[in-house]
């Protein structure tokens, strides 16, 4: 199973390993951090599974689409390497990427 | 008086959120999370989309792991349904004749679908969509279905229907109103949507009003209109909203006659007792002045969540308690269609169309006394985001402005 390193918000750091089936946002989710709300559950409504891609990790994400880079506009802590966790499939060749939890996340 | 902490009745969107976030803000006194269903808690909106589709299991729309609860200390009950509320005495009676001891109470038990009232109304075959359990058992009779009548042209009819068909169904919508979404929509988004679901194939019956369910076999076979005409079905979907499950609360004194009153900081009229989600009457800032109103959306449960918990925790401490008024956001997906909704279009008096619908990419903009108070915005996400600022801001704007897509909705924030 691939291995996600996750950040909350105080900072704290872990290793969280997920099925290859779903998304980032389930992989952090179902690892029971409790400050990614993820309203929507992942249907690209919210903004709510905000995260930042450590910038040496950013370009193994496939791209976002305009509505996702839509969705990030409206986020007053977005970063050059903000993504919806929702839009990120969590894949084994994903495994080790690291993200941390946004303010809005 | 003992240090019993804080009960929360309900383990929805509301009741779930409310216990994570009393943790979250440093809440260190005991937490019981006690929900009449037997699941841990879950999303409720993939019911009638991906979860009716079996596009999602059970597992992934858990709003937080099984493990969670337990870890966070918040002893989650399920199963048990509270009767009663002896407000002075802080205790709550469950059905098994349980006394349970609070400090703080939040009650958080939404509502209860609405069901028919006519005759035929409890036959099997009849379903409405509010619990994982209605889900399932719809579930387990589509394999031998094949025609659906779905009574009421709500979201939650319509989405149930756009599955249906997705699922190969033939599918009849009845709704008593003149437009499918009348009753939260301007009449530009229901044409949209009607026009969507024939397309689709689904048959929409408006004006339609329903005299009472066929019967054979002891199963629901069908529904009588008032017209006389007997529209044949194997199953029959409900969804004409909820009631707000608030007996206990309302027995007990608490104020209320649509749900239960709660003042900015989501109390009720009863001493530690507070009420949030969608059984929570409130005063909203985006709402005509004075109006109280019920939300029934996540966006609701979750601020109200974490408005009662700011408040429980500020309340210990005598610091100032924060006051609710989060924009309402809300959402619905059918077919390929992405509806995202800001603010509360409640008493608008104008709207713009903002968009072309054959293009099935637009917004309508809803004006009250000239200031934009919402948006519907259908695959338009942009027009969502960048609408916000207007609706909190409560911006005139010229219509023609609004209506012009070459003006991205930024340039007038
Ligand atoms: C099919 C469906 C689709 C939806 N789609 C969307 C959507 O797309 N977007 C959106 O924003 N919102 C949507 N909603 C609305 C949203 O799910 C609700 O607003 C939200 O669930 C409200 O949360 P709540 O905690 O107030 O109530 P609920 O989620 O109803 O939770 C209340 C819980 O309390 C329990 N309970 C009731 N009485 C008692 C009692 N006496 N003792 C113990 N337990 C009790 C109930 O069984 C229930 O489990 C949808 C709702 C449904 C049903
Ligand atoms: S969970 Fe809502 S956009 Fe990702």
């Amino acid at each position: 199973m691939p291995i996600l390193t996750v950040t909350n918000l105080a900072g704290a750091t872990r290793d969280v390993t997920a099925s290859a089936h779903g998304s980032v946002m389930e992989a952090i989710r179902g690892a029971g951090f409790d400050e990614l709300a993820a309203l929507c559950g992942g249907c690209l409504s919210c903004a709510t599974c905000h995260v930042i891609v450590h910038p040496d990790d950013f370009a193994r994400l496939a791209p976002m689409s305009a509505d996702e880079n839509d969705l990030l506009d409206g986020s007053d802590e977005r970063t050059p390497t903000s993504r919806l966790s929702c839009q990120i499939p969590f894949t084994e060749a994903l495994s080790g990427l690291r993200v941390t939890i946004a303010k809005d996340g | 008086m003992p240090n019993t902490g804080t009960l929360i009745v309900g383990a929805g969107h509301a009741g779930a959120q409310a216990a994570a976030a009393l943790r979250q803000f440093g809440y260190e006194k005991p937490i019981t999370l006690l929900t009449e269903e037997t699941d841990p808690p879950y999303e409720r909106p993939p019911l009638s989309k991906d979860y009716l589709a079996r596009d999602k299991t059970f597992d992934a729309i858990l709003l937080r792991p099984a493990t969670f609860w337990a870890s966070k200390n918040i002893t989650l009950t399920l199963g048990q349904r509270a009767v009663a509320i002896d407000a002075a005495g802080h205790a709550l009676h469950t059905a098994d004749g349980t006394a349970i001891a609070y400090e703080t109470l939040i009650w958080a038990a939404g509502g209860h679908a609405r069901r028919l009232a006519c005759t035929g109304h409890h036959l099997t075959g009849i379903h409405t969509i509010r619990t994982r359990a209605d889900v399932d058992l719809m579930q387990a009779e589509l394999a031998h279905t094949e025609t659906v009548a779905v009574i009421g042209g709500g979201y939650i009819g319509l989405e149930a229907a756009a599955v249906l068909r997705k699922l190969g169904k033939s599918v009849v919508v009845i709704e008593m109103q003149d437009r499918v979404l009348a009753r939260v929509a301007g009449p530009a988004l229901s044409r949209f949507y009607e026009e969507e679901h024939r397309l689709h194939g689904v048959t929409l019956l408006l004006n339609t009003a329903v005299e009472c369910i066929e019967e054979r076999d002891g199963r629901a076979a069908g529904v009588r209109l008032a017209n006389g005409t007997i529209i044949a079905a194997d199953m029959i979907v409900v969804g004409v909203g909820i009631i707000p499950a608030v007996g206990p609360l309302r027995e007990a004194g608490a104020a209320g006659a649509n749900g239960i009153d709660v003042d900015e900081h989501c109390r009720t009229s009863l001493p530690d007792i507070y009420a949030i989600g969608d059984c929570a009457a409130h005063i909203n800032p985006y709402a005509p002045a004075g109006q109280r109103i019920r939300l029934e959306s996540v966006q609701n449960a979750n601020d109200q969540a974490a408005t009662a918990a700011k408040s429980i925790i500020a309340a210990a401490t005598g610091a100032p308690a924060p006051h609710y008024d989060a924009v309402p956001w809300f959402w619905s997906n059918q077919y390929d269609l992405r509806l995202q909704t800001i603010g509360l279009s409640t008493g608008y008096d104008d709207t713009v169309l903002r968009g072309d619908p054959a293009a099935r990419s637009f917004s309508l903009i809803y004006l009250r006394a000239g200031q934009v108070i919402a948006l519907d915005c259908v695959n338009a996400t942009r027009d969502y985001v960048q609408g916000k600022p207007l609706v909190v801001n409560r911006r005139i704007i010229d219509k023609a402005l609004l209506a012009d897509t070459a003006i991205p909705l930024k340039t007038h924030g």
